[in-house]
């Protein structure tokens, strides 16, 4: 009774065209990417190992392993949490909380933004005339870990903002109805039923954090250093900066040495943001509301 | 007989409810708020700060018509140095175009595959993909682009040299499409469902619903995720640095090594004495940056409001 006309059969044969078009705009838009990391998999692989993690570079960096890069890029997240996360918090809390729908809202939203789309460099070049020089920071783990600090700014602010956001108005207006303060409620409804979205998002900030470089070559990291880092004003070798210096500074490096740099890196941000979504998931399951 | 007193009547005092867990409220109010501001205070802080260090040179030596036009850079020659960014606009413009061309299409397809056409597990899987690609670190892109695409593009066309346009165009445009995707792919989420419910009723397949009613409708959204797209790739300062080939070229072909705005300062910044011309005018290339990306947000975020209000 309902035979296909001539048209729908036409009209089905383009909807699956362009299905499979795009399914194919898709894969070779994944599919590159997967095979270069299986190949920094393949060729980095071999270099590492407990002593390539653990021990210094030697032979003016031709050799040894990674560790001060590694314990500074430590440094350096943590550090630049220390100072991104409270600020980030709090400009969500305003924002989510607290912030009307008005012009100066969305004069705040527009400079998150802006914060998260000013170039790298432009923040290592602020870094530079703010912290290293006006605020006579030196090229120290401080200067280099504010710069981070603002730069990933919006990365806490966005993310904690929309889990804050994500708590029912209602559960305020029973805390409000029963006498409570704005913070009272807050701090006992809307922070608990939002900190392991908040959380989620630290982890994707520490991702973010760990793998640029940009904003940290002028303001705290140095190509070497036969020292590891005592104190915020040290300055100190990273990870993501080792990686530029080994594949285009140093002449006769093995070639297995900057892959498995590479590998440690692209492995440590992808951790981070696996374990974040990871938690994101678990969490969207647990919801009650 | 004693009448009962009345009650006293109440006085202001009574209805004070200032204790202490009034000023706290206020004293965090206040705290948030300045956090709040924090964002506003940072991007003014950015601009005063990279004008400050750059405000010699653009009141001294700064020459508009030489600065924008002249395609020579030689800061470093110290009899008659040179000030000229449009080998290195050229440079940018030409790597970025060249990523657009590739990430545009690709990123949008890509989009709506996940958002119109796979469902439940594939759709979960896509998008984590997405999200973890977009998390690869910009220095890792660079190494990719110097060690894998260099030796790659050598071989395939027969090119003496393998940094070129073509390997940071590629680079930066798959660096760009999993961000743009994502984006593109809320812009698409965006539009209600009602409205694919009623191209539905009316018999549309499901590719007449994505092209005559959800795609003019989150045409905005889409726009505004192709101009981030367009910011990133032109902030990007890593990759670019290590896959271009780094020097200072109008480039006639793809092959062509260029060199580009942003990796000239993290080139050159490490080099130069604080408050020489040569450290004055990276700066105002900073500036320059600095006020491309904001116009370049600035009217994304106009765009996409823009949907949301009509």
């Amino acid at each position: 009774m309902f035979e296909a006309t001539a048209i729908n059969r036409r009209n089905q044969r383009t909807q699956r065209l362009f299905g499979i078009l795009f399914l194919l705009m898709t894969a070779l838009l994944v599919a590159p990417v997967l095979l270069i990391l299986t190949m920094l998999v393949i060729k980095g692989g071999p270099a590492i190992s407990i002593d390539f993690l653990f021990t210094n570079p030697t032979h003016g960096m031709t050799a040894g392993g990674i560790f001060p890069a590694l314990l500074g890029t430590i440094w350096l997240v943590a550090v630049a949490l220390l100072i991104s996360v409270p600020l980030g918090v709090a400009a969500a809390i305003y924002l989510s909380e607290y912030a009307g729908n008005n012009w100066f809202t969305r004069i705040i939203n527009l400079a998150v933004i802006n914060l998260a789309g000013v170039p790298s460099i432009v923040h290592a070049l602020f870094g530079v005339g703010a912290f290293v020089l006006f605020f006579k920071f030196g090229t120290s783990i401080l200067a280099a870990s504010l710069t981070l600090a603002i730069m990933t700014l919006p990365v806490v602010i966005v993310a904690t903002r929309e889990s804050l956001q994500s708590v029912p108005l209602a559960f305020r207006e029973a805390c409000w109805n029963m006498g409570a303060t704005r913070w009272q409620t807050i701090r006992r409804v809307v922070l608990p039923n939002a900190v392991s979205g908040i959380l989620t998002g630290i982890i994707l900030e520490v991702s973010r954090t760990a793998g640029e470089t940009a904003p940290i070559m002028f303001t705290g990291a140095v190509f070497f250093t036969p020292f590891l880092p005592q104190g915020i004003f040290d300055q100190t070798m990273a990870l993501s900066l080792h990686l530029f210096v080994v594949s285009t500074q140093v002449p006769g490096v093995p070639d297995d040495l900057p892959y498995g740099v590479a590998l440690v890196l692209v492995a440590l941000v992808l951790l981070m943001n696996s374990l974040s979504i990871a938690f994101r998931m678990y969490l969207r399951g647990k919801k009650k509301w | 007989m004693a009448l009962p007193r009345p009650a006293p009547s109440p006085r202001a005092t009574d209805f004070d409810r200032r204790n202490i867990a009034w000023y706290i409220d206020k004293l965090v109010q206040l705290l948030v708020f300045i956090g709040g501001i924090s964002a506003i205070v940072f991007v003014i802080g950015i601009f005063i700060f990279i004008a400050k260090e750059g405000l010699g040179f653009i009141l001294g030596r700064f020459d508009f018509t030489e600065f924008f036009t002249s395609p020579y850079w030689y800061p470093a020659d110290e009899d008659d140095p040179e000030y000229g960014i449009l080998a290195l606009i050229a440079g940018t413009a030409s790597v970025t175009g060249l990523a657009m061309t590739v990430a545009i299409p690709f990123s949008l397809g890509a989009a709506i595959y996940i958002a119109e056409f796979a469902s439940g597990k594939t759709r979960e899987l896509l998008k984590v993909l997405v999200e973890l690609l977009a998390a690869v670190p910009s220095v890792v892109w660079g190494f990719i682009g110097l060690s894998i695409m260099n030796p790659l593009i050598i071989e395939l066309f027969n090119v003496p040299v393998g940094l070129n346009v073509l390997n940071a165009g590629i680079i930066l445009g798959l660096m760009a499409a999993p961000i743009m995707t994502s984006i593109a792919e809320d812009a698409l989420k965006a539009v209600p469902d009602r409205y694919r419910e009623a191209a539905e009723a009316l018999g549309a397949t499901r590719w007449q619903v994505i092209y005559k009613t959800v795609l003019p409708a989150a045409k905005n959204g889409l726009l505004g995720a192709v101009l981030l797209g367009v910011g990133r790739g032109f902030g990007e300062t890593m990759a670019v640095l290590m896959a271009t080939g780094h020097s200072i070229n109008i480039p006639h072909s793809i092959f062509d090594s260029v060199r580009a705005l942003t990796a000239t300062i993290a080139a050159e910044l490490g080099e130069t004495a604080v408050g020489s011309d040569h450290y004055q005018a990276l700066f105002t290339i900073g500036i320059f940056l600095f006020l491309i990306t904001f116009i370049i947000n600035l009217s994304a975020d106009l765009i996409v409001r823009g949907i949301r209000r009509s």
